[in-house]
């Protein structure tokens, strides 16, 4: 039972990890309804960038804000100029772009800032958590992160006007714009506010996994799965998926058929769940009309 | 058949390759030799591309030097991704389209696999293989084909002796990358243990490379009751686990692969205070372990890297390894005293006595033989004390050959 | 080259007395006579990434019929071309099959394979078909190296086998003949292909990718065209598979990993989607690229790779074949005027 517990809490600690990242998914989804697959390797580089920061003097809460600002500005960028001459190119087209990210911003972490992993420092006391041994406080602190990062995602969705009319840009671009919506800057700075999201799920990842080229590009595809898990239009069921994943991952792992197969075993209930109810376990169902 | 056919293939090639070739030693003019060699520059092993580049780097300073018995070294370098479906399209064209003399440290244990038997049929040196599993010393179905490093099942063996001698009662767990890496340290765990390895290994553990955490396998291998845990992990995974450990207030006897045991990637990212008492073998001197911060070899080695690699990343220990397999190949050149044919490379490079190099721990010395294709197959223990590892013991070989 | 739709306006044009679809006839004689030559006119390195270039054409092939035309996006095709290929590795390795006999079995196997996994992907779509794909993707290698099948698979270790040798009396090297070897599965290959898609099932296959709900209204069985179409798929891409294992001759866990799936998605948008001329053009981009990449940069050659492939959809939106297409449009109404 003891062990069990352990399990499960460790499960949390890495569904923690999963949970920030699937947040900047929805982010990006709920703005612009595409699924960017550069968006770890952003949170990466971004992370770096706090790295180098802090490695070269600057105080920590410092280096974040300054990384939030250049995450958020490397995201409108990337939309800009990269993205925006995709607008009406084939879906698939936007997702080999995106796969080029992808590369492109992975090879440049490795060939900037080497392959050997880097310590991160975390804001949080370094003892354990006092309740139990298998919770460091960083990783207490972080799930308390991402509840607030969920918490102003919600309400900036739910009660601002800029909002709502980012929503509106995603959901129906030609009708927003005939209210006055600006789609393209919407669509811009809804890029700007997942890279920022992205470098704050990096910034509280790397102090438990170590800072590497590869940091991001495994959590990102467990948290693509726990958003989907959890309906990628809410963000509060993403945040739920991402520590389902986490906690499923590790019993599948200790209880049903050992570790080595299991990734395998937890995707094949993920995608059963889907199965049963395709948009998520909290999604919209979404009413096709014809 | 296959005779045949690959006689006629190098009959056209030598066809195409015209005069500058001599007969009996392709790959080689009156002022060159060329080398072959792949790399994963891209890809999910791309951090051991820096392997390629410090070799790439060692030639030169060689050809900077006057070269190798008035023959400078042409070192062909490509990618393979990692994959080896890759690998045997690059040695093809290394071999075919570039017309290398041999190849030199391709790297992986797949990607060699995926080449050996085409370069053994062409009767193409495979030298040095980059990859530490335990099977490139098979020198009577693979004559050209030779490895370097002790392999990973050879340390495995020196761990399993260790405990059978010191902790003969010990619960045993494995902590394995769920690859031909990870699961080499499982074989030569059954190799030193025998038949009390099903009795004595209590639970196994593995995780993915693309796992983002080890913790979960932590906590089953502390709930399972294992007091020695043998950690078969790269880097990155072998920090979180000193690191887990010590957190969840485990204390086991605990072996490290010597793949991860940098005391600037490994240790201090882990908390150098939570690995004390660690336990590794190791035959190369760490780079960033102050015992060999004045050492006269890993200085000529900084010097190597101070001119022709400025500005590379002094904490990876993959340079020392580049430099060190790249000072055996020399020695191999020098020792063909001029007669660079591929069938001299091979017998040299199977002749090496009792050579030493400036990155290898002292005493340990490299050795070959017609009947012996593993250089390097000694090792020493060593214990981490909080601030440098500790040799201790003599230096070891392991049974297996 | 090969996709015709006769309903199109611009296909009855007449170039120098001759219709497009004689013009088309007579370029696909020529590739198929130059693909012939070939062998004998390039090295024998050459010849191996030209063969390499076709095997992957098939995959793509395959692929395209799924996501090109039907609409189904995969993320994990990587997977049926290792079923293919260990399929083929293990039975010559642990049975006396011989080498050409085990192709139509692979192709088989991942027929079934492929089947089955539509059955519960008919649910998902989208993003949640990428997801379940990708999964595939992920799983595969885990499989793979699977201790208890070790037996077969070899584990992380992998399979070695030989390469097929030329039967007995025809004058070809043995790389000239695995050639042949393949080329004689690919021709054939993309005739039924070109006969499925032209007809009924291509139109009904493209039905349910535009709108499933009238295709559904118009009495197409969504269910089971979607899942054989998944099986179609899949069998094009395991036969493809078998045929690089003959030509690697080697099979491990690490030649399927997740790049494996996205190279081929990447290969088909390139080439073009719904495009059977397209594949040829995305393989080459798969093959020769990478190797560009290597030349230019030592320390990034992704992000080379990278640059590439954003600058090529740049240029070229909807792929190579879209691109010609604009350019035939072009041409057609130039020439009608």
């Amino acid at each position: 039972m003891l062990a069990f517990l352990h399990q499960v809490l460790s499960g949390l600690a890495t569904g923690g990890i999963y949970a920030s990242v699937a947040l900047a998914l929805v982010m990006i989804y709920q703005a612009t309804h595409q699924v960017n697959f550069a968006q770890g390797e952003m949170a990466t580089f971004s992370t770096y960038m706090a790295w180098k920061m802090i490695d070269s003097g600057f105080p920590y809460w410092a280096a974040f804000l300054l990384t939030l600002v250049f995450a958020f500005v490397v995201g409108v960028t990337i939309e800009r100029v990269i993205v925006r001459p995709f607008y009406k190119a084939p879906v698939l087209s936007v997702v080999a772009v995106f796969i080029g990210l992808l590369l492109i911003i992975n090879s440049l972490s490795g060939a900037i800032f080497d392959y050997t992993i880097k310590p991160f420092p975390s804001p949080f006391p370094s003892d354990a958590w006092y309740g139990s041994p298998y919770l460091s406080s960083h990783e207490v602190g972080m799930i308390f992160v991402t509840l607030m990062v969920l918490a102003l995602i919600f309400a900036f969705f739910r009660f601002t006007p800029l909002g709502l009319a980012m929503r509106a840009a995603a959901e129906n671009p030609v009708s927003s714009r005939l209210v006055g919506v600006r789609v393209g800057w919407m669509l811009a700075l809804g890029w700007g506010l997942a890279g920022m999201i992205g470098a704050v799920a990096g910034m509280m990842t790397a102090p438990i996994v170590y800072l590497d080229p590869y940091m991001m590009f495994s959590v990102l595809l467990y948290g693509f799965a726990g958003a989907l898990l959890g309906g990628i239009d809410n963000p509060w069921g993403a945040v739920l998926g991402g520590f389902i994943v986490g906690v499923l991952q590790n019993l599948a792992g200790a209880y049903v058929v050992g570790t080595e197969l299991m990734v395998t075993v937890a995707l094949v209930i993920i995608v059963g769940i889907l199965v049963i109810k395709p948009s998520g376990l909290f999604g919209r169902t979404i009413v096709t009309r014809v | 058949m296959r005779f045949r056919t690959s006689l006629l293939t190098a009959a056209a090639l030598l066809a195409l390759a015209g005069p500058a070739f001599a007969a009996d030693a392709p790959g080689v003019t009156a002022t060159e030799i060329k080398i072959g060699n792949t790399m994963p520059y891209s890809g999910p092993a791309s951090a051991y591309g820096v392997i390629g580049k410090g070799e790439t780097a060692f030639w030169k300073m060689v050809n900077e030097q006057g070269g190798v018995a008035g023959h400078k070294i042409d070192f062909i370098s490509v990618d393979d991704g990692y994959n080896p479906a890759k690998t045997v399209e690059q040695a093809r064209r290394l071999v075919e389209q570039d017309g290398v003399a041999f190849l030199f440290n391709p790297l992986g244990t797949p990607s060699n696999t995926a080449i050996e038997k085409y370069l053994n049929q062409k009767k193409i040196p495979q030298l040095f293989v980059a990859t530490g599993a335990d099977k490139w010393g098979n020198y009577k179905d693979f004559p050209w084909t030779i490895g370097w490093q002790p392999s990973y099942r050879t340390e495995a063996e020196i761990y399993a002796r260790y405990i059978l001698q010191e902790k003969p009662n010990a619960k045993i767990g494995v902590l394995y990358q769920n690859d031909d890496f990870g699961k080499d340290y499982l074989a030569g765990l059954k190799d030193g243990l025998g038949d009390k390895y099903a009795k004595m290994v209590i639970k196994e553990a593995s995780y993915e490379v693309t796992d983002p955490t080890i913790d979960s396998q932590v906590v089953t291998l502390q709930g399972a009751g294992v007091d020695t845990l043998v950690t078969a992990a790269t880097p990155k995974f072998a920090a979180q686990t000193i690191r887990k450990v010590y957190d969840i207030g485990w204390r086991p006897l605990h072996f490290m692969t010597n793949v991860s045991i940098s005391v600037a990637s490994v240790m201090e990212p882990a908390g150098v205070e939570k690995a004390v008492g660690l336990i590794s073998a190791s035959y190369g001197k760490d780079p960033t372990d102050p015992t060999w911060k004045d050492d006269p070899g890993m200085n000529q080695w900084r010097d190597f890297m101070k001119k022709y690699m400025p500005g590379a990343d002094l904490a990876d220990a993959s340079y020392v390894y580049a430099y060190g397999v790249s000072l055996t190949m020399l020695q191999v050149l020098k020792q063909c005293n001029g007669d660079f044919s591929r069938e001299n490379v091979m017998k040299q490079a199977a002749n090496l006595k009792d050579f030493e190099l400036p990155t290898v721990l002292p005493g340990i010395k490299l050795n070959t033989s017609p009947t012996n294709y593993h250089p390097i197959r000694q090792m020493q223990l060593e214990k981490w004390n909080g601030k440098t590892w500790v040799l201790f013991g003599k230096v070891l070989g392991g049974a297996g050959s | 080259m090969a996709t015709l739709d006769t309903s199109r306006p611009a296909a009855a044009a007449l170039f120098a007395g001759l219709s497009l679809r004689a013009w088309k006839v007579i370029g696909l004689a020529a590739v198929l006579a130059a693909a012939c030559v070939l062998p004998f006119t390039i090295s024998s390195y050459q010849l191996l990434l030209a063969n390499q270039v076709i095997v992957y054409a098939v995959a793509l092939l395959g692929l395209n019929i799924l996501t090109g035309y039907n609409g189904q996006f995969s993320l994990g095709h990587g997977a049926f071309y290792a079923i293919g290929a260990y399929c083929t590795a293990i039975l010559l390795d642990k049975t006396g099959i011989p080498y050409w006999a085990t192709i139509p079995l692979a192709g088989a196997l991942c027929f079934v394979a492929g089947f089955l996994f539509g059955l519960p992907a008919l649910r998902l779509e989208g993003h949640y078909l990428a997801l379940a794909t990708f999964a595939l993707a992920v799983a595969t290698p885990q499989l793979l190296k699977y201790k208890d099948f070790d037996f077969l698979t070899g584990g992380v270790q992998g399979i070695v086998i030989s390469g097929p040798d030329t039967p007995g009396g025809l004058p070809l090297r043995s790389d000239q003949w695995l050639y042949f070897f393949c080329l004689l599965w690919t021709v054939p290959l993309f005739v039924l292909a070109w006969n499925l898609l032209r007809g009924r099932t291509g139109r009904a296959l493209m039905a349910i990718r535009d709108h499933p709900l009238a295709a559904s209204s118009m009495g197409i069985d969504l269910a089971r065209y979607k899942s054989l179409t998944f099986g179609v798929s899949a069998m094009y891409t395991g036969i493809a598979g078998a045929l690089g294992a003959l030509l690697a001759q080697f099979v491990s866990p690490d030649s399927f990993d997740l790049f494996l799936s996205i190279r081929f998605l990447v290969g088909i948008v390139f080439g073009g989607l719904a495009s059977m001329a397209g594949v040829f053009f995305g393989a080459i981009f798969i093959e020769f690229v990478p190797n560009l990449a290597d030349l230019v940069s030592k320390a990034a050659p992704q992000a080379i790779y990278g640059i590439v492939l954003i600058v090529c959809m740049y240029l070229m939106p909807t792929g190579v074949m879209g691109l010609l297409r604009a350019l035939g449009h072009k041409l057609g109404r130039l020439v009608a005027r």
